[in-house]
């Protein structure tokens, strides 16, 4: 890989359980975008990401920020929480964004954003993976579906049927025994992406919708999770061109922001 | 921990195999949590030293008052009037309960969904772990909550086990009914000691215990400077010895680290750097050795300023009227003393309310994580509560709820670390 950086270049990391991110932020206004899986050695897949990076600023956010921070302490890191991150990524791509919703691999946010931006309240999901990417994961893989089309492939159900389980386990038993009685896979597939967005805007009712709600992460790409969470609410959402990257955005301008204090 | 105790373990008939490994993890987990802390006072070495004799010396102390005829009375809740127990000439111990060790043991006999508390005081008894227990003549259960209740019925196969009934409103007929609980116990524990309260008795014991509530306000009062001059998980610490260790040794001890703590603050020490987030906890007790969500917060760039819990100013804040003269008048002081418990379990419950926010505003906090163990409900539901009162004082409220595993201590930490950048 070239080298991304020159001097005085920030990098944004964002490190959660399913990608990384890398957003690197030139002094001239450029921006750099890269995207890997995490696997199971987060580290390495760093250390890839990373060659050509050295003695500039690095934020690292997501669950791995600690472990990178720890680990490459030969570059200038700091951590900033996911929160964080996409409450800076969220409101520097539209300025008017009040609420932040982040659906990941394994958890969810609801980001209540002040007037000038400022993280008023916030929410995530408990300690199980219950209504994030990783339950549309394991659906999509019981239905044998590719995980890039789930959403369209749900978009071409032409019933509703509720699955009122929102344990990623119960809910594949819920899945089974609908597939069992003959339910189109189409209606079953809608059924699932209904119990995460019940779950989703519940959480979102809980802190308070603005009118301009910013969706972001990873799920923000399946158009029918869009799609009914806008039905929900009776609203539009905003999706960034690269959902994504928001976070590690974040932390780009979170560090862009600390070289220009200092 | 010497293993020179074997010996009062085994004839207290504890499960020794088992017993020494909690005792491994609980010293690797105190150097952990506690040895790590730089600048730390030098009166914490007394602390130190009793946590490290927690199931030691201070068991052969018990064992020792137990030869001369004293009785021992474990409890679960600052409901139970001490000032009873030590009138009449006993011992009276809290019965720690803040491990997950013997859960496993505990689900045998109890739901899944009870909250931690109970399923380690349960464990504890099951697995033969805790020699307080152990140690008991009478165990004092209370209604507090109906997990609590119900898990006393069936401790009370293992334990001699006596329960009060806690009213659950602030009415005239509540104290009245309070009165006669208190009275009822006066007279079981004056069975189980064989000793009669006598005036004079009682007044000692309500100076004593007065004395020791004051070395803890003087202590919360202290901390309160800013900088603050100790860390939560200290101030914690010595809240939580206070249910076990001798009273009067313990009032001393914690007498002479309140004037260490002056000292720093008279030069403006503090023990966290600066720009540290100030925060105060509220919420459940985090009874011995559940040290896990202080240990995130003081991990996560703040400090904890202040604790209103039963294992903190709940504890601590009231004083027995110290005027009474009766015997009468000196019970009809105590039953108003503990009627100003603003536990979860009443309803209504705006005073709690009120002294969250007055709290918050003396310890100039920047926010107040509440916490709540999973399935308490009266704690878990005020929480909706104490955030609006909060609110409204414009004080920012992180509510986590939790227990004593550590499988999200991860999560935990993004949450506590994103709350103190929000406070900033």
């Amino acid at each position: 890989m070239e080298s991304l950086l020159r001097d005085e270049t920030v990098a944004g990391l964002d490190i959660g359980s399913r990608s990384i991110e890398l957003v690197v932020l030139n002094r001239d206004g450029s921006l750099r975008q890269v995207k890997t899986p995490t696997t199971f050695d987060p580290l390495g897949q760093c250390k890839k990401l990373m060659e050509g990076i050295n003695g500039s600023r690095i934020i690292a956010t997501g669950y791995g920020r600690k472990l990178f921070a720890q680990s490459f302490g030969q570059v200038n890191v700091s951590t900033i929480t996911e929160i964080q991150a996409y409450a800076l990524g969220a409101r520097f791509l539209y300025p008017e964004a009040k609420t932040v919703l982040d659906i990941g691999g394994q958890d969810t946010k609801v980001i209540s954003l002040s007037e000038s931006g400022k993280v008023l309240k916030f929410e995530m999901n408990d300690r199980c993976a219950a209504g994030t990417g990783k339950f549309l994961e394991f659906m999509a893989a019981a239905l044998q579906i590719p995980l890039e089309s789930f959403g369209e492939y749900a978009l071409r159900s032409d019933r509703r049927i509720s699955i009122s389980s929102m344990c990623t386990v119960f809910a594949e038993s819920e899945a089974t025994s609908l597939m069992a009685r003959g339910e189109r896979p189409e209606n079953i597939a809608m059924g699932l992406h209904m119990a995460i967005v019940q779950r989703t805007t519940a959480m979102l009712r809980r802190l308070g919708v603005s009118a301009s709600l910013v969706f972001a992460g990873g799920v923000a790409h399946n158009p029918c999770v869009v799609k009914l969470i806008e039905e929900q609410l009776g609203q539009m959402v905003i999706v960034p061109d690269n959902p994504d990257m928001v976070g590690a955005l974040g932390a780009a301008l979170y560090g862009e922001n600390l070289t220009r204090e200092q | 921990m010497s293993s020179s105790h074997d010996a009062m373990w085994e004839k207290l008939n504890l499960d020794l195999e088992a017993h020494a490994g909690l005792l491994e993890v609980l010293g690797k987990f105190y150097g952990d949590i506690y040895m790590s802390q730089q600048g730390r006072l030098r009166g914490m070495e007394y602390l130190d030293f009793v946590l490290s004799e927690v199931h030691g010396l201070r068991i052969q102390e018990l064992q020792d008052a137990k030869a001369l005829g004293k009785k021992i009375v474990g409890t679960f809740c600052v409901f139970v009037p001490e000032e009873i127990v030590l009138a009449a000439g006993g011992i009276q111990v809290g019965l720690c309960a803040g491990a997950e060790i013997g859960s496993a043991e505990a689900e045998k006999v109890l739901p899944r969904n009870t909250c931690a508390l109970i399923k380690s005081f349960v464990g504890f008894k099951l697995s033969r772990l805790c020699p307080y227990i152990e140690s008991c003549d009478l165990i004092v259960g209370e209604t507090t909550c109906d997990g609590k209740k119900k898990a006393y019925e069936i401790f009370s196969d293992y334990s001699p086990v006596y329960v009060m009934e806690i009213p659950q409103m602030k009415n005239a007929c509540d104290r009245e009914l309070w009165k006669s609980e208190v009275l009822r116990f006066k007279n079981k524990v004056e069975e189980t000691t064989g000793n009669k309260i006598t005036t004079d008795s009682l007044k000692e014991a309500i100076h004593l215990l007065n004395d020791r509530r004051r070395v803890l306000q003087r202590l919360n009062w202290l901390r309160a400077a800013v900088p603050t001059p100790i860390s939560g998980r200290d101030a914690l610490l010595i809240n939580q010895i206070s249910f076990y260790d001798d009273p009067v040794r313990f009032t001393t001890k914690i007498g002479e680290l309140c004037d260490e703590l002056e000292e720093r603050v008279k030069s403006g020490t503090g023990v966290a750097p600066e720009g540290t987030t100030r925060l105060m906890l509220s919420g459940c007790p985090m009874a011995v050795p559940n040290w896990k969500l202080p240990y995130i917060i003081e991990s996560s760039g703040a400090i904890v300023v202040g604790e209103e819990s039963c294992i903190g100013t709940r504890n601590t804040r009231d004083l027995v009227s110290e005027a009474g003269l009766t015997l009468d008048n000196m019970i009809d002081d105590i039953v108003d003393r503990y009627m100003r418990i603003d536990c979860a379990c009443f309803t209504p419950n705006t005073e709690r309310l009120d002294n969250i926010v007055k709290m918050a505003q003396e310890l100039k906090v920047k926010g107040v994580i509440h916490y709540a163990l999973s399935f308490c409900q009266p704690y878990a539901m005020e929480a909706y509560k104490v955030e609006k009162a909060l609110t409204k004082a414009s004080i920012p409220m992180l509510a986590i709820e939790t227990d004593y595993s550590m499988e999200d201590v991860e999560q935990l930490k993004t949450r506590v670390e994103a709350f103190v950048e929000m406070t900033r």
